[in-house]
């Protein structure tokens, strides 16, 4: 059941020109920047792809290019069936150095085997190929597994677009915490609240969302899981309760409260159980982001005397600055390799996504817009969400890790915000 | 008098929606389908309160219907304006010691909201050590914040900001 259904109208103002896109979509997307280089790859239609409602290959090559990193060889009305190899010199010619080759097959129960092969056109080779079985509705969630196939043959990374996201939506006095998937589509709502949502944040199964609410006129620290609706208060402790973020093995999760003072940093079982003191600071320490080898909680803290990045071992131990530019860098987020942090600095007034290397401590600012919060790394890496203002409203934006492809997700006539890329669940 | 009484976080499961298919292997891997909501996501509507006020704390011509204080830019310490609003609340506090009080913290819109949600505590927290200093029981008192979520003034602009930069309290059965 969509409850949603024709909620907004989509507004689509990318530079492909062949979507299709079904009209209940929530978030726009808007491709504001493109990669320097990008791979030319043909994804003509599938064999038979012309029975199914709604199609596939359009929502593959939309996902594709979306990344940023390829751009679509136009092949016209042609289709290449999966039972044989195509002419690739035919589709070099046309200039692409990738080629899919794919057929639906009808099956007695109504549902379709999807069977596509993706070849190299220069070195004349095929380069995988998979059978996926599905329901005509199914089409987009089949679409998005057959994008990451293609990406990651192509990149050698994981692919992203079978991911979801969640993300606060505030239309008048209405708060909705909505998951829909990444590029978009499919937006649902998890819970509808009078009161302010904040914090969403994944567990690694992909199945449940901590989140801080204001429904009992305070913040308090949910777990919410999405199939079904049940929601457990972890942590409503006299005072503040906010800011969680998940071990990486979903059994724990850091928070940040105020019972003993000012905002500090705890750790609890994913149940509310097992509570911890982590760090004793004189000042604000908050927003922890635990690193992805579970062995460091970075963290914002004023405790030496402007909001700076630190980091804590995780099973205890002193604090270790992080960020010494400028007089605000808050709300780390650590990439999924470990290997560079995201977060929030103000520069000269303005509010923008920054990215350090840990290695080399190099940084840079990824955006030219001045209210980005809340940046949340896709799963492999490569793009960067978050939220900022466009036009006087909240809008979400995302960003490739070495800032050269850009994207803009908007609702109208509502404020989005706290964006959070949810993990690979396969 | 009003009791004091903690919401009950009752959850209204509006739609329990799932489909979830399992498919015939047969023939190529099953697509997880989301298209109808499956892995679904099911809805669920918050409760909101029905506060109801108390008639000596809400005449206008009382000094206790006044409940926000308010601070200055990146500041944390109560002015001395507010000092007769803050003895005020403190002697009813002492004088009504089964009444209860939250104080919630508010910021201006700058910056990330979980740091402002700690900003907002700060300046509870500043308006509860003045209450608790001039005779009101901490048991009496929970400071809380809001951060920038609340503001009174949704404009980006400094007069707004400055009535957003706030402490606010809140009586038993107004919260």
């Amino acid at each position: 059941m969509n409850i949603l259904f024709s909620r907004f109208r989509l507004l689509l103002a990318a530079t492909v020109a062949t979507l299709s896109w079904a009209a209940h979509a929530q978030l726009s997307i808007e491709i504001t920047g493109a990669g320097a280089t990008r791979f030319p790859v043909a994804i003509p239609l599938f064999e038979n792809e012309g029975s199914l409602p709604r199609g596939i290959t359009d929502v593959v090559r939309a996902d594709l290019e979306r990344s940023g990193l390829f751009s679509l060889v136009d092949m016209g009305l042609v289709t290449l069936p999966a039972t044989a190899v195509p002419d690739l010199a035919g589709v070099r010619a046309r200039g692409a150095d990738a080629v899919l080759a794919g057929s639906l097959y009808p099956q007695a129960d109504g549902r379709y085997d999807v069977r596509f092969r993706l070849f190299d056109t220069q070195k004349q080779t095929e380069l995988g190929g998979l059978s996926l079985r599905m329901t005509p509705a199914q089409n987009r969630a089949t679409a998005h597994r057959i994008a990451d196939f293609v990406y990651e043959k192509l990149t050698g990374q994981p692919g992203y677009f079978a991911t979801r996201i969640a993300y606060v939506v505030k239309s008048g006095p209405r708060y909705e915490l909505q998951i829909a998937d990444a590029d978009g589509m499919n937006a649902q709502t998890a819970l509808a609240s009078r009161e302010p949502i904040i914090s969403p944040a994944w567990a690694p199964d992909g199945q449940r969302l901590a989140y801080v609410s204001f429904e009992a006129k305070k913040p308090v620290v949910y777990v919410h899981t999405l199939a079904t609706g049940q929601r457990q208060v972890v942590a409503n402790f006299k005072g503040s309760n906010s800011a969680p973020t998940w071990a990486p093995d979903g059994q724990r999760l850091a928070v940040v409260l105020t019972k003993d003072g000012q905002s500090q940093l705890y750790v609890l079982n994913a149940d509310g159980s097992g509570l911890r003191r982590m760090a004793t600071s004189p000042g604000i320490d908050t927003e922890p982001a635990w690193s992805p080898d579970g062995e460091w909680i970075y963290f914002s803290s004023d405790r030496g005397g402007s909001a700076q990045i630190y980091r804590i071992p995780a099973s205890g131990g002193s604090a270790q600055r992080v960020t010494f530019e400028g007089n605000y860098n808050v709300t780390p987020r650590l990439s999924p390799d470990g290997r560079s942090l995201a977060f929030i600095t103000r520069n000269n007034g303005r509010f923008q996504v920054a990215v350090m290397d840990l290695a080399t401590r190099q940084t840079t600012i990824l955006t030219d817009s001045s209210r980005d919060e809340s940046p949340s790394f896709a799963p492999n890496g490569r793009m960067i969400l978050y939220a900022t203002e466009s036009g006087g409203r909240g809008v979400l934006a995302a960003v490739s890790s070495d800032g050269r492809v850009k994207q803009r997700l908007s609702v109208q006539a509502a404020d989005v915000r706290e964006p959070s890329w949810g993990p690979l669940t396969r | 008098m009003k009791k004091f009484v903690l919401p009950a976080l009752l959850v209204t499961l509006l739609a329990a929606c799932s489909s979830t298919g399992t498919f015939d292997q047969a023939g190529g891997t099953a697509v997880e389908d989301r298209s109808t909501g499956a892995p679904g996501v099911a809805t669920v509507t918050a409760p909101s309160m029905a506060g109801s006020g108390i008639a000596a704390l809400t005449d206008p011509n009382n000094i206790l219907s006044k409940r926000s204080v308010f601070f200055d830019f990146d500041q944390f310490v109560i002015k001395p304006e507010a000092r007769p609003l803050v003895e005020a609340h403190a002697r009813f506090l002492v004088q009504n010691p089964q009444m209860k009080m939250l104080i919630q913290g508010n910021t201006d819109e700058l910056g990330s909201r979980e740091y402002n949600l700690a900003l907002g505590q700060k300046r509870a927290d500043a308006v509860r050590q003045a209450l608790t200093l001039l005779g009101a029981k901490e048991s009496q008192i929970e400071s809380v914040s809001l951060g920038e979520e609340k503001p009174r003034c949704g404009e980006s602009n400094e007069s707004c900001f400055a009535q957003n930069r706030r402490g606010d309290m809140l009586y038993s059965g107004e919260f």
